[in-house]
């Protein structure tokens, strides 16, 4: 294994966990019952990607509990918090759009990754048409419900650039998949009543971001929550 | 767990065997009706690997599965080694004809066709695995367990489960 392949397998590997892990945190709290196990069901499929992806890195376990804030490669864009029910639709939205389209590209090549690819595509287009129906209810509902859409959708446009940029070691032309992402949430936004953020949508921090393991306030906060318990009890099972 | 000596089996016998394995989520479904037993290999004597897929990339029964395929295996003596593939994604296509009309007797609506370019969103028609009625409803597009969605039927009143296609 290439110092370049398991670099990407760290990076979709990341993104999996960490957003797994977000997701996660609506259980027991969402705003209804079928939306609890939604989302937590959601988080389950990541955490699938995740254990693969992760054990084409090294031992997933070392992995997920024992690296510092500084070694994860995951985007900023996971790592968001939950926010309000609609920032999480919103941080969905733009993530499995994506997502879908990287494991499209992924499961047509012929790299380690192409299996689990073919299989997550068809979870992840669950997960896209979720968020699609939110996003749809949430902006063409209420006043109060268009309006915290509509903030959502703008507070996390920063984070969707760097979804793009380019990612040692994966062979897929993460650049040349922005057209096709944009037109789609594009066409979301609109037939939800919003629109298309205007803002950058990067921030302008020179030290990069998360697939450099530069990484927003609250990361640190969720890692202390995912890790302490095997931080506390080395091997622990249950 | 091995017990004893191993009997004599074939491949095929062997992949019965771990095929009669109910599902731990679905009980009323075995492995082989699901169709998720891949491949059975008889590695030596008394020795085997059983290949298995995993409905969802997730799921979290897969450990289970693989526990109690080793257990049948072993009950007749044969040390079994489970392993997990991916590729080909196994697919709601691969449930037998057997495994649907358990479902639906279940009270599940099992899935329809899988048709080319992966997941359904169309509304297709899904019968109340009750009444029998097509006038049903999503509620919630995640149910119980990943593979399942939530409906409720408009003839009969009563909520129930939909095998989601996959
Ligand atoms: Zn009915």
């Amino acid at each position: 294994m290439t110092r370049a392949f398991k670099n990407a397998a760290t990076a979709l590997g990341d993104d999996a966990l960490v957003l797994a892990q977000r997701l996660g945190e609506w259980s027991g709290n969402a705003p209804t019952l079928e939306e609890d196990v939604a989302l937590t069901n959601i988080g389950l499929d990541l955490l699938g990607q995740a254990r693969f992806l992760l054990s084409l890195a090294g031992d997933e376990d070392e992995l997920a509990y024992l690296r510092e804030e500084r070694e994860f490669r995951n985007v900023q864009l996971v790592e968001q918090p939950n926010g309000d029910f609609a920032h999480t639709i919103a941080r969905q939205l733009y993530f499995s759009c994506y997502q879908e389209l990287l494991y499209r590209e992924l499961a047509s090549g012929d790299s380690q990754t192409a299996g689990l690819a073919a299989k997550a595509v068809k979870e992840v287009a669950y997960h896209r048409d979720h968020a699609v129906q939110w996003t749809l209810r949430l902006g063409d509902g209420t006043a109060d419900s268009h309006e915290r859409m509509r903030r959502a959708v703008d507070a996390l446009w920063r984070f969707t650039g760097e979804l793009f940029a380019p990612v040692e070691g994966l062979d897929v032309d993460l650049p040349a998949l922005r057209g096709e992402w944009l037109a789609t949430v594009s066409q979301v936004l609109e037939r939800a009543t919003l629109t298309l953020p205007t803002g950058p949508d990067r921030t302008a921090w020179a030290a990069g971001a998360g697939r450099q393991g530069v990484h927003t306030e609250s990361f640190g906060r969720m890692l202390a929550e995912m890790q302490h318990l095997h931080r506390s009890h080395p091997g622990a099972t249950w | 767990m091995v017990t004893g000596a191993a009997v004599e089996l074939t491949a095929s016998e062997l992949r019965d065997l771990a095929g009669s394995v109910p599902d731990p989520e679905l009980p009323v479904l075995t492995l082989a009706e699901l169709g998720v037993v891949r491949e059975v290999r008889v590695l030596g004597p008394g020795r085997a690997e059983v290949e298995l897929t995993p409905t969802y990339t997730g799921c979290p029964a897969l450990e289970t599965m693989a526990s109690d395929i080793r257990l049948v295996l072993g009950g007749r003596g044969w040390d079994a080694r489970v392993t997990t593939v991916l590729t080909p994604a196994w697919s709601t296509d691969w449930i037998s004809a057997e495994g649907r009309r358990k479902l639906q007797e279940f009270g599940i609506a099992p899935p329809g066709p899988v048709r080319s370019g992966g997941a359904v969103f169309v509304e297709l028609t899904v019968r109340c695995p009750h009444c029998g009625s097509p006038d049903t409803r999503l509620l919630s597009r995640f149910s119980s367990t990943a593979c399942k969605a939530l409906r409720s039927c408009n003839g009969c009143g009563e909520p129930f489960d939909h095998f989601k296609e996959l």
